[in-house]
Protein backbone atom coordinates (compact mmCIF):
# COMPACT_ATOMS: atom_id res chain seq x y z
CA UNK A 1 0.00 0.00 0.00
CA UNK A 2 2.74 2.34 1.25
CA UNK A 3 4.58 1.81 -2.37
CA UNK A 4 1.74 2.26 -4.50
CA UNK A 5 1.16 5.68 -2.63
CA UNK A 6 -2.45 3.94 -1.30
CA UNK A 7 -1.28 4.21 2.69
CA UNK A 8 -4.90 5.84 3.29
CA UNK A 9 -6.39 3.29 1.01
CA UNK A 10 -5.37 0.36 3.29
CA UNK A 11 -6.59 2.68 6.30
CA UNK A 12 -9.67 3.32 5.12
CA UNK A 13 -10.40 0.05 3.64
CA UNK A 14 -10.27 -1.57 7.20
CA UNK A 15 -13.16 0.80 8.74
CA UNK A 16 -15.23 -0.81 5.80
CA UNK A 17 -15.30 -3.70 8.06
CA UNK A 18 -17.89 -1.81 10.54
CA UNK A 19 -21.25 -2.78 9.08
CA UNK A 20 -20.26 -6.97 8.84
CA UNK A 21 -18.71 -6.99 12.60
CA UNK A 22 -22.25 -4.88 13.59
CA UNK A 23 -24.03 -7.76 11.62
CA UNK A 24 -22.40 -10.20 13.81
CA UNK A 25 -22.69 -8.66 16.98
CA UNK A 26 -26.82 -8.00 16.58
CA UNK A 27 -27.32 -11.50 14.89
CA UNK A 28 -25.05 -13.78 17.55
CA UNK A 29 -22.64 -14.83 14.89
CA UNK A 30 -18.87 -14.59 15.02
CA UNK A 31 -18.56 -10.59 14.10
CA UNK A 32 -15.30 -11.09 12.17
CA UNK A 33 -16.98 -13.32 9.47
CA UNK A 34 -19.04 -10.24 9.03
CA UNK A 35 -16.17 -7.95 8.69
CA UNK A 36 -14.85 -10.97 6.97
CA UNK A 37 -17.54 -10.57 3.78
CA UNK A 38 -18.18 -7.01 3.81
CA UNK A 39 -14.08 -6.10 3.38
CA UNK A 40 -14.09 -8.80 0.62
CA UNK A 41 -17.24 -7.53 -1.15
CA UNK A 42 -16.09 -4.15 -0.61
CA UNK A 43 -12.44 -4.97 -2.14
CA UNK A 44 -14.26 -6.87 -5.00
CA UNK A 45 -16.97 -3.85 -5.90
CA UNK A 46 -13.94 -1.40 -5.56
CA UNK A 47 -12.58 -2.70 -8.34
CA UNK A 48 -14.63 -3.19 -10.27
CA UNK A 49 -15.85 0.34 -10.27
CA UNK A 50 -12.31 0.87 -10.46
CA UNK A 51 -11.95 -0.43 -14.14
CA UNK A 52 -15.57 1.17 -14.88
CA UNK A 53 -15.02 4.82 -13.94
CA UNK A 54 -11.22 4.70 -14.13
CA UNK A 55 -11.30 6.43 -10.83
CA UNK A 56 -8.68 5.68 -8.28
CA UNK A 57 -8.51 3.30 -5.57
CA UNK A 58 -8.66 6.25 -2.97
CA UNK A 59 -11.67 7.79 -4.20
CA UNK A 60 -13.51 4.44 -4.01
CA UNK A 61 -12.47 3.23 -0.82
CA UNK A 62 -13.12 6.84 0.74
CA UNK A 63 -16.50 6.54 -0.85
CA UNK A 64 -16.98 2.75 0.53
CA UNK A 65 -15.58 3.66 3.94
CA UNK A 66 -17.64 6.58 4.91
CA UNK A 67 -20.85 4.69 3.48
CA UNK A 68 -19.50 1.50 5.86
CA UNK A 69 -18.52 3.65 9.07
CA UNK A 70 -22.38 5.06 8.69
CA UNK A 71 -24.16 2.14 8.08
CA UNK A 72 -22.22 0.27 11.14
CA UNK A 73 -22.87 3.27 13.42
CA UNK A 74 -26.49 3.24 12.78
CA UNK A 75 -26.61 -0.24 13.16
CA UNK A 76 -24.80 -0.21 16.86
CA UNK A 77 -26.33 3.06 17.79
CA UNK A 78 -27.66 1.07 20.93
CA UNK A 79 -24.68 -1.18 21.85
CA UNK A 80 -22.37 1.38 22.75
CA UNK A 81 -20.11 -1.33 24.46
CA UNK A 82 -20.08 -3.44 21.28
CA UNK A 83 -19.56 -0.33 18.74
CA UNK A 84 -16.64 0.66 20.75
CA UNK A 85 -15.34 -3.09 20.62
CA UNK A 86 -15.77 -3.02 17.27
CA UNK A 87 -13.80 0.51 16.61
CA UNK A 88 -10.87 -0.13 18.95
CA UNK A 89 -10.43 -3.76 19.61
CA UNK A 90 -10.23 -6.04 22.70
CA UNK A 91 -7.37 -8.62 22.68
CA UNK A 92 -8.65 -10.44 26.06
CA UNK A 93 -10.76 -11.85 24.25
CA UNK A 94 -8.92 -13.13 20.80
CA UNK A 95 -9.44 -17.39 21.69
CA UNK A 96 -7.04 -19.77 21.45
CA UNK A 97 -8.78 -20.82 18.13
CA UNK A 98 -8.76 -17.25 16.84
CA UNK A 99 -4.71 -17.45 16.84
CA UNK A 100 -4.23 -20.46 15.63
CA UNK A 101 -6.67 -19.36 12.56
CA UNK A 102 -5.17 -16.23 12.37
CA UNK A 103 -1.21 -17.81 11.91
CA UNK A 104 -2.85 -20.15 9.15
CA UNK A 105 -4.67 -17.67 7.14
CA UNK A 106 -0.97 -15.33 7.75
CA UNK A 107 0.76 -17.76 6.12
CA UNK A 108 -1.75 -18.42 3.57
CA UNK A 109 -1.52 -14.85 2.62
CA UNK A 110 2.79 -14.83 2.86
CA UNK A 111 2.06 -17.64 -0.20
CA UNK A 112 0.15 -15.56 -2.18
CA UNK A 113 1.72 -12.71 -2.14
CA UNK A 114 4.97 -14.10 -2.56
CA UNK A 115 3.40 -15.71 -5.98
CA UNK A 116 2.13 -12.33 -7.52
CA UNK A 117 4.64 -10.08 -5.71
CA UNK A 118 6.64 -9.77 -9.18
CA UNK A 119 4.17 -9.35 -11.45
CA UNK A 120 2.35 -6.81 -8.88
CA UNK A 121 5.94 -4.57 -8.27
CA UNK A 122 6.26 -4.85 -12.54
CA UNK A 123 2.59 -3.44 -12.83
CA UNK A 124 3.33 -0.62 -9.83
CA UNK A 125 6.63 0.47 -11.79
CA UNK A 126 4.71 0.67 -15.01
CA UNK A 127 1.62 -0.93 -16.15
CA UNK A 128 2.72 -1.07 -19.82
CA UNK A 129 5.73 -2.92 -18.88
CA UNK A 130 4.27 -5.59 -17.02
CA UNK A 131 1.27 -5.60 -19.39
CA UNK A 132 3.55 -6.06 -22.32
CA UNK A 133 5.54 -8.64 -20.33
CA UNK A 134 2.26 -11.10 -20.24
CA UNK A 135 0.99 -9.86 -16.21
CA UNK A 136 -2.87 -9.76 -15.81
CA UNK A 137 -2.32 -6.44 -13.90
CA UNK A 138 -6.33 -6.27 -13.55
CA UNK A 139 -6.13 -9.43 -12.16
CA UNK A 140 -3.31 -8.93 -9.56
CA UNK A 141 -4.70 -6.14 -8.43
CA UNK A 142 -7.95 -7.68 -7.44
CA UNK A 143 -5.80 -10.27 -5.94
CA UNK A 144 -3.91 -7.71 -4.14
CA UNK A 145 -6.72 -6.11 -2.74
CA UNK A 146 -8.47 -9.33 -1.32
CA UNK A 147 -4.87 -9.81 0.48
CA UNK A 148 -5.02 -6.64 2.05
CA UNK A 149 -8.41 -7.10 3.00
CA UNK A 150 -7.87 -10.51 4.86
CA UNK A 151 -4.57 -9.07 6.23
CA UNK A 152 -6.63 -6.18 7.73
CA UNK A 153 -9.47 -8.54 9.12
CA UNK A 154 -6.79 -10.57 11.27
CA UNK A 155 -6.11 -7.57 12.72
CA UNK A 156 -8.99 -6.24 13.71
CA UNK A 157 -9.80 -8.34 16.63
CA UNK A 158 -6.83 -6.77 18.47
CA UNK A 159 -6.72 -3.39 16.93
CA UNK A 160 -10.46 -2.25 16.17
CA UNK A 161 -11.41 -0.95 12.58
CA UNK A 162 -9.91 1.88 13.67
CA UNK A 163 -6.30 1.37 14.28
CA UNK A 164 -5.85 -1.75 12.03
CA UNK A 165 -4.65 0.67 8.87
CA UNK A 166 -1.79 1.28 11.36
CA UNK A 167 -0.80 -2.13 10.70
CA UNK A 168 -0.84 -2.05 7.15
CA UNK A 169 0.63 1.41 6.51
CA UNK A 170 3.05 2.40 9.63
CA UNK A 171 5.41 -0.58 9.62
CA UNK A 172 5.86 -0.37 5.82
CA UNK A 173 6.53 3.18 5.63
CA UNK A 174 9.14 2.68 8.23
CA UNK A 175 10.84 -0.02 6.53
CA UNK A 176 10.96 2.17 3.25
CA UNK A 177 13.07 4.82 5.22
CA UNK A 178 15.67 2.68 5.20
CA UNK A 179 15.12 0.20 2.62
CA UNK A 180 17.15 0.30 -0.79
CA UNK A 181 15.92 -3.13 -2.25
CA UNK A 182 12.48 -5.31 -2.19
CA UNK A 183 14.14 -7.95 -0.01
CA UNK A 184 15.21 -5.65 2.92
CA UNK A 185 12.13 -3.51 2.54
CA UNK A 186 9.64 -7.15 2.97
CA UNK A 187 11.87 -8.13 5.92
CA UNK A 188 11.64 -4.60 7.54
CA UNK A 189 8.04 -4.40 7.09
CA UNK A 190 7.51 -7.68 8.92
CA UNK A 191 9.98 -7.35 11.58
CA UNK A 192 8.50 -3.75 12.35
CA UNK A 193 4.84 -5.12 12.49
CA UNK A 194 6.12 -7.77 14.72
CA UNK A 195 7.75 -5.68 17.06
CA UNK A 196 4.88 -2.86 17.21
CA UNK A 197 2.53 -5.65 18.00
CA UNK A 198 4.50 -7.38 20.46
CA UNK A 199 5.88 -4.60 22.40
CA UNK A 200 2.49 -2.36 22.43
CA UNK A 201 0.58 -5.53 23.46
CA UNK A 202 3.50 -5.86 26.59
CA UNK A 203 3.47 -2.44 27.20
CA UNK A 204 -0.36 -2.33 27.46
CA UNK A 205 -0.27 -5.70 30.37
CA UNK A 206 2.64 -3.83 32.05
CA UNK A 207 0.75 -0.38 32.36
CA UNK A 208 -2.13 -2.26 33.37
CA UNK A 209 -4.54 -1.60 30.08
CA UNK A 210 -5.00 -5.47 28.80
CA UNK A 211 -8.15 -4.01 27.29
CA UNK A 212 -6.46 -1.33 24.91
CA UNK A 213 -3.70 -2.63 23.30
CA UNK A 214 -4.42 -0.69 19.64
CA UNK A 215 -3.02 2.63 20.71
CA UNK A 216 0.15 1.03 22.43
CA UNK A 217 0.60 -0.79 19.04
CA UNK A 218 0.22 2.49 17.40
CA UNK A 219 2.56 4.28 19.56
CA UNK A 220 5.22 1.58 19.44
CA UNK A 221 5.00 2.02 15.86
CA UNK A 222 4.74 5.34 15.69
CA UNK A 223 8.34 5.25 17.98
CA UNK A 224 10.16 2.91 15.46
CA UNK A 225 9.07 5.04 12.51
CA UNK A 226 10.84 8.26 13.71
CA UNK A 227 13.63 6.50 14.64
CA UNK A 228 13.81 5.08 10.72
CA UNK A 229 13.75 9.02 9.99
CA UNK A 230 16.08 10.38 11.91
CA UNK A 231 18.33 6.81 10.79
CA UNK A 232 17.81 8.54 7.15
CA UNK A 233 17.75 11.68 8.16
CA UNK A 234 21.65 11.01 9.53
CA UNK A 235 22.38 8.82 6.58
CA UNK A 236 22.54 12.21 4.51
CA UNK A 237 25.62 13.46 6.53
CA UNK B 1 0.16 0.84 -49.38
CA UNK B 2 4.56 2.10 -48.53
CA UNK B 3 6.18 -0.83 -47.66
CA UNK B 4 10.36 -1.27 -46.56
CA UNK B 5 10.37 -4.98 -47.46
CA UNK B 6 12.84 -6.99 -49.68
CA UNK B 7 10.82 -10.23 -49.89
CA UNK B 8 7.75 -11.48 -48.11
CA UNK B 9 9.69 -13.43 -45.81
CA UNK B 10 11.25 -10.41 -44.62
CA UNK B 11 8.00 -8.54 -43.32
CA UNK B 12 8.09 -8.30 -39.72
CA UNK B 13 5.00 -6.55 -38.93
CA UNK B 14 2.08 -5.64 -41.12
CA UNK B 15 -0.46 -3.49 -40.59
CA UNK B 16 -3.86 -3.25 -42.03
CA UNK B 17 -6.66 -0.75 -41.92
CA UNK B 18 -6.13 -0.17 -37.79
CA UNK B 19 -8.13 2.45 -36.01
CA UNK B 20 -8.69 3.25 -32.22
CA UNK B 21 -11.93 4.54 -31.78
CA UNK B 22 -13.07 5.53 -28.07
CA UNK B 23 -16.98 7.00 -27.39
CA UNK B 24 -16.28 11.07 -29.58
CA UNK B 25 -13.25 10.33 -30.33
CA UNK B 26 -10.69 8.65 -33.39
CA UNK B 27 -7.49 8.41 -32.17
CA UNK B 28 -5.93 6.35 -35.10
CA UNK B 29 -7.66 6.08 -38.25
CA UNK B 30 -7.05 3.29 -40.92
CA UNK B 31 -3.18 3.20 -40.58
CA UNK B 32 -1.43 0.64 -43.22
CA UNK B 33 1.80 0.07 -43.64
CA UNK B 34 4.42 -3.15 -43.67
CA UNK B 35 7.80 -2.89 -41.99
CA UNK B 36 10.90 -5.37 -42.72
CA UNK B 37 12.54 -7.38 -40.17
CA UNK B 38 16.10 -5.39 -39.22
CA UNK B 39 14.48 -1.51 -39.97
CA UNK B 40 14.61 0.88 -37.75
CA UNK B 41 11.30 3.32 -37.69
CA UNK B 42 10.77 6.36 -36.32
CA UNK B 43 7.21 7.36 -35.54
CA UNK B 44 6.78 10.89 -35.72
CA UNK B 45 4.00 13.74 -35.60
CA UNK B 46 2.54 16.90 -33.30
CA UNK B 47 1.88 15.97 -29.73
CA UNK B 48 -1.53 14.16 -29.40
CA UNK B 49 -1.39 12.53 -32.57
CA UNK B 50 -2.15 9.29 -31.45
CA UNK B 51 2.26 7.86 -31.23
CA UNK B 52 2.04 6.00 -27.64
CA UNK B 53 -1.52 4.66 -28.61
CA UNK B 54 -0.54 3.38 -31.84
CA UNK B 55 2.26 2.01 -29.84
CA UNK B 56 -0.30 0.21 -26.70
CA UNK B 57 -2.13 -0.52 -29.71
CA UNK B 58 0.98 -2.71 -31.34
CA UNK B 59 1.51 -3.76 -27.16
CA UNK B 60 -2.47 -4.97 -27.60
CA UNK B 61 -2.75 -2.98 -24.28
CA UNK B 62 -5.90 -1.64 -26.34
CA UNK B 63 -9.03 -2.36 -28.14
CA UNK B 64 -8.89 -1.74 -31.81
CA UNK B 65 -9.90 -2.70 -35.06
CA UNK B 66 -7.98 -3.75 -38.18
CA UNK B 67 -5.52 -5.72 -38.66
CA UNK B 68 -1.82 -6.08 -36.63
CA UNK B 69 -0.09 -9.15 -38.04
CA UNK B 70 3.43 -9.51 -36.44
CA UNK B 71 5.80 -12.19 -38.04
CA UNK B 72 5.69 -15.92 -36.61
CA UNK B 73 7.29 -16.24 -32.91
CA UNK B 74 7.86 -12.62 -32.47
CA UNK B 75 9.73 -11.46 -29.21
CA UNK B 76 8.94 -8.29 -28.60
CA UNK B 77 10.72 -5.89 -26.18
CA UNK B 78 9.23 -2.60 -24.94
CA UNK B 79 10.87 0.58 -23.04
CA UNK B 80 8.08 2.96 -21.35
CA UNK B 81 8.70 6.79 -21.50
CA UNK B 82 8.48 6.74 -17.94
CA UNK B 83 8.58 4.45 -14.92
CA UNK B 84 7.20 5.06 -11.14
CA UNK B 85 10.15 4.07 -9.51
CA UNK B 86 11.17 6.57 -7.33
CA UNK B 87 9.39 5.57 -4.61
CA UNK B 88 9.66 1.59 -4.82
CA UNK B 89 13.04 0.55 -3.12
CA UNK B 90 13.61 -2.10 -6.31
CA UNK B 91 17.48 -2.73 -6.93
CA UNK B 92 18.94 -3.21 -10.98
CA UNK B 93 19.07 -6.58 -9.61
CA UNK B 94 15.72 -7.21 -8.44
CA UNK B 95 14.33 -5.04 -11.86
CA UNK B 96 16.18 -7.37 -14.43
CA UNK B 97 16.13 -10.73 -12.39
CA UNK B 98 12.03 -10.65 -13.02
CA UNK B 99 12.66 -11.35 -16.09
CA UNK B 100 16.21 -13.27 -16.48
CA UNK B 101 18.01 -13.71 -13.40
CA UNK B 102 20.45 -15.76 -15.96
CA UNK B 103 21.38 -13.04 -18.18
CA UNK B 104 21.45 -9.86 -16.53
CA UNK B 105 25.90 -9.24 -16.71
CA UNK B 106 25.51 -9.44 -20.62
CA UNK B 107 22.44 -7.32 -21.08
CA UNK B 108 23.72 -4.94 -18.55
CA UNK B 109 27.27 -4.72 -20.45
CA UNK B 110 25.42 -4.01 -23.80
CA UNK B 111 24.10 -0.82 -23.19
CA UNK B 112 27.89 0.02 -21.64
CA UNK B 113 26.45 0.17 -17.66
CA UNK B 114 29.07 -2.12 -15.67
CA UNK B 115 27.09 -4.84 -13.93
CA UNK B 116 29.80 -4.44 -10.62
CA UNK B 117 28.69 -0.64 -10.24
CA UNK B 118 24.87 -0.52 -11.18
CA UNK B 119 23.46 -4.10 -10.50
CA UNK B 120 22.99 -2.85 -6.41
CA UNK B 121 21.58 0.73 -7.27
CA UNK B 122 18.40 1.30 -6.13
CA UNK B 123 16.18 2.11 -9.50
CA UNK B 124 14.82 5.17 -8.25
CA UNK B 125 18.34 6.94 -7.88
CA UNK B 126 20.23 6.49 -11.22
CA UNK B 127 20.24 9.26 -13.62
CA UNK B 128 18.09 9.36 -16.66
CA UNK B 129 20.70 8.21 -18.82
CA UNK B 130 21.75 5.19 -16.85
CA UNK B 131 17.55 4.76 -16.23
CA UNK B 132 17.52 4.51 -19.56
CA UNK B 133 20.10 1.81 -20.21
CA UNK B 134 18.95 -0.31 -17.90
CA UNK B 135 15.13 -0.04 -18.98
CA UNK B 136 16.91 -0.80 -22.61
CA UNK B 137 18.41 -3.91 -21.25
CA UNK B 138 15.24 -5.24 -19.10
CA UNK B 139 14.17 -5.09 -22.99
CA UNK B 140 17.03 -6.53 -24.52
CA UNK B 141 17.32 -9.30 -21.71
CA UNK B 142 15.37 -11.99 -23.25
CA UNK B 143 16.86 -11.22 -26.82
CA UNK B 144 14.14 -9.43 -28.32
CA UNK B 145 13.35 -9.63 -31.85
CA UNK B 146 12.00 -6.17 -32.16
CA UNK B 147 12.54 -3.11 -29.56
CA UNK B 148 9.81 -0.84 -29.01
CA UNK B 149 10.79 2.92 -27.91
CA UNK B 150 8.15 5.49 -26.36
CA UNK B 151 10.81 9.01 -26.27
CA UNK B 152 13.53 6.74 -25.14
CA UNK B 153 15.89 9.58 -23.90
CA UNK B 154 13.16 11.87 -22.42
CA UNK B 155 14.25 13.94 -19.61
CA UNK B 156 17.88 12.52 -20.82
CA UNK B 157 21.05 14.79 -21.04
CA UNK B 158 22.37 15.58 -24.38
CA UNK B 159 25.40 14.05 -23.99
CA UNK B 160 24.07 11.07 -23.07
CA UNK B 161 20.97 11.15 -25.56
CA UNK B 162 23.58 10.89 -28.33
CA UNK B 163 25.29 7.97 -26.63
CA UNK B 164 22.11 5.88 -26.06
CA UNK B 165 21.16 6.47 -29.90
CA UNK B 166 24.82 5.13 -30.64
CA UNK B 167 24.26 2.40 -28.53
CA UNK B 168 21.18 1.39 -29.79
CA UNK B 169 22.91 1.31 -33.52
CA UNK B 170 24.98 -1.06 -32.01
CA UNK B 171 22.94 -3.07 -30.72
CA UNK B 172 20.83 -3.63 -34.14
CA UNK B 173 23.98 -4.27 -36.04
CA UNK B 174 25.04 -6.70 -33.50
CA UNK B 175 21.90 -8.42 -32.71
CA UNK B 176 19.60 -7.94 -36.12
CA UNK B 177 16.66 -6.28 -34.02
CA UNK B 178 14.00 -4.49 -35.55
CA UNK B 179 13.40 -0.66 -33.53
CA UNK B 180 10.46 1.10 -33.47
CA UNK B 181 10.94 4.77 -31.83
CA UNK B 182 9.00 7.17 -30.96
CA UNK B 183 10.56 10.28 -31.08
CA UNK B 184 10.17 14.49 -31.51
CA UNK B 185 13.66 14.89 -32.54
CA UNK B 186 13.98 15.45 -36.34
CA UNK B 187 17.88 14.99 -36.38
CA UNK B 188 17.58 11.65 -34.35
CA UNK B 189 14.96 10.76 -36.36
CA UNK B 190 17.10 11.43 -39.50
CA UNK B 191 20.36 10.27 -37.83
CA UNK B 192 19.16 7.03 -36.64
CA UNK B 193 16.50 6.16 -38.75
CA UNK B 194 15.80 4.28 -41.57
CA UNK B 195 12.43 4.91 -42.36
CA UNK B 196 9.73 7.13 -40.78
CA UNK B 197 5.70 6.44 -39.96
CA UNK B 198 4.18 10.18 -39.55
CA UNK B 199 0.89 10.23 -37.59
CA UNK B 200 -1.47 12.72 -36.70
CA UNK B 201 -4.34 10.52 -36.17
CA UNK B 202 -3.90 8.99 -39.57
CA UNK B 203 -0.82 8.45 -41.98
CA UNK B 204 0.47 11.54 -43.11
CA UNK B 205 3.66 10.32 -44.02
CA UNK B 206 5.74 7.16 -44.67
CA UNK B 207 9.25 6.91 -46.41
CA UNK B 208 12.63 7.47 -46.11
CA UNK B 209 14.18 9.48 -42.59
CA UNK B 210 16.44 11.82 -44.70
CA UNK B 211 13.26 12.99 -45.89
CA UNK B 212 12.03 14.52 -42.53
CA UNK B 213 14.65 18.10 -43.46
CA UNK B 214 12.38 19.17 -45.86
CA UNK B 215 10.45 22.05 -45.01
CA UNK B 216 7.51 21.23 -47.03
CA UNK B 217 7.28 17.76 -45.72
CA UNK B 218 7.76 19.33 -41.83
CA UNK B 219 4.38 21.15 -43.05
CA UNK B 220 2.77 18.26 -43.51
CA UNK B 221 3.64 16.43 -41.07
CA UNK B 222 3.29 19.43 -38.12
CA UNK B 223 0.65 21.21 -40.25
CA UNK B 224 -3.38 20.08 -40.64
CA UNK B 225 -3.37 16.10 -41.40
CA UNK B 226 -3.18 15.42 -44.62
CA UNK B 227 -3.99 11.86 -44.33
CA UNK B 228 -2.61 9.09 -46.25
CA UNK B 229 -4.38 5.30 -47.64
CA UNK B 230 -8.03 6.82 -46.37
CA UNK B 231 -10.36 4.75 -46.76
Amino acid sequence: MVLEKMALVGDALSHVALPGLALGILYNFDPLLGGFAFLFASAVIIWHLGRVTRLGFETLVGAMFTLALAIGILLLREDLEALTEALFGDITKVSSLYAIAAVGISIFAILLTRIIYNKLVLGMISEELATSSGVNVARTNLLYLLLVSLVVAIGIKITGTLLVGFLVVVPAAAARNVSSNLLRYSVLSSVFGAISSSSGILLSSYLNLPEQPGPLVVFSGIAIFLITVLVKWASKF
Amino acid sequence: MGSFMESHNDIILKVSNLSVKFPNQTILDNINFELKRGTTLAIVGPNGAGKTMFFRTLLNLVPYTGRIKWATKVKIGYVPQKLSASDIPISVKEFLSFKNPSNMENSLSSVGLNSKDILNKTLGVLSGGQLQRALIAWAIIDKPDVLLFDEPTTGVDLDSEEAIYKMLSELKKEKEITILLISHDLHIVRDYSDCMLALNRCVTFFGESKQIMDPDLQRIIYGEPVCLYQA
